[in-house]
Formats: structure tokens, sequence, C-alpha cells
């Protein structure tokens, strides 16, 4: 297995620490006069997502994690996994179990395309786009006038996502929703 | 650099040059000097080190009757890189026949502070900044209360591959330069016998303490200096030591410098000397915290 040193450390890489596979988040190089120099690191646990704060002397390694995100199309869940398919031709399928794609739950849309991150070739976690386009499935009805107002309803979304959205909206209409906040966008112009 | 040439001109001090690429490295168990291969001239040498600091030619200079010299250097310590490193920068290294180390400071005050603009530093024993800053004597602590104090900052069992000087560096490092950060500049002064480098070493409050200082402003290091060590015997132990650690630590050993030993031999006159990073420094006068901000070309785009 590759090992990466501490000079060669950077923002994005991948290492196994205390055999949970983190990504490195900062890298400082500490070093008082002519002493030891040390590297003061902050990664994320991938499998927890708790960050950490390490120090090593500079010049120690670590393992590298065997951590890959790549593009896939969600397919179908089983009810004990959701499974997923490689957008490069391969066909080849990954079933995701309810901790890898935890959050990512109330935006999957059949066909449609999700970072996968596979450690040691199993999903890891799932990451929806930051954009995804759905269709209202319930709202109470909307009310004619009201546009000026800005005022909001909750709207459930096909995927059992619920989104405040404006009073205007109704059933059927599909929306923007920004997945980092939940919060809806704008609709989307029916071809 | 117009006022430090102008500096040492009002002060009498000559503005010498010595080379980049030597015959010799150093020994520092935590300075890795960066290795050249030249073609052998005539009389020359086939291996070279690009010098991490221009001390040993200037003790050189100084054992010849240079009387008092200052250089600005351009100097590579390997693998150092970060917002306060850059594998290659300019060192403003002076000597001062007849100082000690306290009339050296007072001399780097006005150079430091004449230029900052900030008021003068005050003095603080390392000893005092590590019971002040870190909780703990970094004379008197044993051993395993030191590493004790270092766990916060690693895995467990990690500690057990550090020596006493690896975790008073990380002490260092770790918590006693950022609270220096809010302090106001700092001589600090007085460094473990461990750490005395170049320095020469006395006893003072029963312990025995190097005459070597560090400037800190704004929790930066600035400087280090020391009232020099001209006994050549303890210069040659010194040496030796530092290879020891240098292996024990899995790195290879350094040839010894033989042109400095037989200077420090002939007579270095007593002195006290300093080395002074130029590139920090105007880090500083700018207000900035990183040194690409002062460096056109950092190591990662050179």
């Amino acid at each position: 297995m590759a090992s990466y040193s501490t000079n060669e450390f950077r923002g994005g890489l991948k290492v196994l620490l205390d055999g949970d596979p983190c990504i490195i988040l900062e890298n400082e190089f500490v070093k008082p006069g002519k002493g030891q120099a040390f590297n003061r690191v902050k990664l994320r646990n991938l499998m927890t997502n708790r960050q950490w704060e390490r120090t090593f002397k500079s010049g120690e390694s670590l393992e590298a994690a065997d951590v890959v995100d790549l593009e896939m199309e969600y397919l179908y869940t089983d009810g004990e996994f959701w499974h997923f398919m490689k957008t490069d031709g391969s066909f080849e399928q990954y079933p995701a179990d309810a901790k890898a794609v935890s959050d990512a739950l109330k935006w999957l849309k059949e066909q449609d395309v999700y970072t996968v991150t596979l450690y040691n070739g199993a999903p890891l976690t799932v990451t929806p786009p930051n954009f995804v386009e759905l269709e209202v499935v319930d709202t109470d009805p909307g009310m004619k006038g009201d546009t000026a107002q800005g005022g909001t309803k909750p709207a459930t979304l096909s995927t059992g996502a619920v989104v405040n959205v404006p009073l205007f909206i109704t059933i059927g209409e599909v929306l923007k929703v920004d997945t980092r906040s939940g919060e809806y966008v704008s609709r989307v112009k029916s071809s | 650099m117009a006022w430090v040439r102008g500096f040492f001109a009002r002060r009498g001090v000559m503005e010498v040059e010595t080379p980049v690429l030597g015959r010799y490295g150093v020994t520092d168990s935590n300075i890795d000097s960066i290795p050249a291969s030249p073609a052998p001239v005539a009389a020359g040498f086939a291996e070279a080190w690009l010098q991490t600091s221009p001390e040993y030619h200037m003790k050189r200079l100084l054992a010849a009757g240079a009387g008092p010299i200052y250089q600005v250097a351009r100097v590579f310590r390997d693998g150092e890189s970060g917002r306060r490193h850059n594998p290659e920068f300019s060192l403003l290294e002076w000597y001062r026949p007849g100082f000690t180390d306290t009339d050296l400071m007072a001399e780097v005050s006005e150079l430091v502070c004449g230029w900052l603009g900030c008021e003068a530093p005050r003095m603080m024993r390392y000893r005092d900044v590590f019971l002040r800053f870190a909780g703990v004597d970094p004379f008197l602590a044993t051993d395993s209360e030191l590493a004790a104090r270092c766990e916060q900052w690693l895995a467990p069992g990690q500690v057990q591959a550090f020596s006493r000087d690896d975790c008073l560096d990380l002490l260092m490092g770790c918590q006693v330069e950022p609270a220096l950060a809010s302090a106001g500049p700092v001589f600090v002064t007085g460094y473990p016998e461990s750490q005395a480098a170049l320095a020469r070493v006395s006893e003072q409050d029963g312990l025995r303490q190097a005459h070597r200082f560090e400037l800190y402003v704004q929790g930066v290091e600035l400087c280090n200096g020391y009232w020099e060590l001209t006994d050549w015997e303890e210069q040659q132990q010194r040496f030796a030591a530092d290879n020891q650690a240098r292996a024990s630590a899995g790195k290879p050993e350094m040839p010894v410098d033989k042109a400095f030993l037989a200077a420090l031999q002939a007579g270095v006159p007593d002195c006290a000397g300093v080395a002074l990073g130029l590139d920090r420094l105007l880090m500083l006068k700018l207000g900035l915290d990183d040194l690409a901000g002062v460096i056109a070309f950092p190591a990662d785009r050179a």
C-alpha cells in the first residue's frame, strides 16, 4: 500500500489514521528555532465525519486510504441497499447501505447521477449534486395574488423531502432545490 | 536593505560574502543541507552542500582577523516549507567581537524595533516562558512529565518515540509560540544545554543554561543568536553528539567541517553573533502572516 510522508500532505489527500479513512483539511508546518519540525494536521474522519487534529514529526508517514469519488447513477432500492451504477459504460453496480446513503436519501431520484465515495471498493458515502430538480407531489393549493407577499408553505417532493416553497407553487410543478441547505431555489420551466 | 546597510555602515561593521555552495554541510540533527555535486576542479571537491547558514565561513573570517562583519546570505534548508518557512531564504547574519549575548540583544533590538517601529523586547528566560505558557519546568520536569504534557497533540503511544528535546520542541511550537503571539516582542534566553547549538554554556541559578537567544515578535521567531562557543574541543564533541542524534533519528551522518574546527583551534575571538530571517522581518513589516506574500516565487512556484 502506498504511503504519504508529511511533506506530501495536502488538503484533499486521503489517508488512514487509526484504521479509519480520513481526508486532510489543513497541514501546518511548525519548527521552533533549531528544533524538531512538526506538522500539525487537521483531518476529517470519513467514517464518522468528525474532525481530528493530530501532530506528526516531519518525515513521518501515513498509509494512503483507498478512497475514490465516482459519478454513479441511482437505480433502485430493495429496502436494505440502494443500488448505484457507474456511468463509464461498464454497467458495474454498487449497493450502498443506509449509513452510506444517510442524508442523501431524501434527494435520491432514479436515473439521476450522484457522487459515490468508495472505500476499499465499497460505498462509504453518497453525495447528491448541489442542485436537484424534483416534482411536487403534495402541497396546499396555491392562492392567487399572494405572489408579492413572499409567504411560504411546506411542499412534499417526489423523493419525500419537504421544503418550504412560495405560496404560488402547485402540485405537479418541478422545482430546483439546493441540497446543501435544503432550500427552494426556483421553478423549473416545463419544456 | 537600505535600512540594514545604513545601520551597519554607521557602526563600522564590514559587509562580507561567503560561499553559497560549500564543501561541508551542517551536523545539526534538525537542519538538513541540500547536497550538490559540482564537477571536481583542481584542488576542488566533488561533494558539496548548499549552505544552511554562513556561520562557519564567517567564523573563519573572524579567526583571520576580519573584525565586526555582517552578511546578507541566501541559505537553504531541505524540507522546510510552510507559512513561515521556505526552503530557500535570506538570512542577515552578523558577528561582534568583544560583545556578549546581552550586548548583541541590545543591537538586535535597535535594528529590528527601529525598523518595525515596535516597542523594545522584554527579556524572558526559556524556563519562564515554559512555566508561564506551558505550565511545565523545561529543566526540572522528568521526561515522563514532559511526555504527558505532549499527549494532547499526539496519537496514543506516539510520544514514546520522542526524545526529551522533541517534547520541548513540540511544546514550544504548539503552545509557547502561539502564546507569544500576543505577548509583544520577547527575547527568549537561557536555553537548555541540549539546545545550545553553537552557544557557550554557563551555570545560572544552579542550572546549566546556554547563552543563546531568540527574538519573537508577534509569535514569529525572527532571529537566533549566541555568545559564541570558541572552544574547539567542545565544538568537536558537539559535532559528534549531533551525528549520534542524526544516526538515532535515522538520518545520514554529516561530515564535520574541518576548516571550521581548524579556525576555532587557531582562535576565533570572543564574540557574539546572530542570524535574522529577513523574509519574516519583511512579512511583519507589511502586516502579513504568510511568507508567500513577501517571496516572489515560493518553493512551489520556484
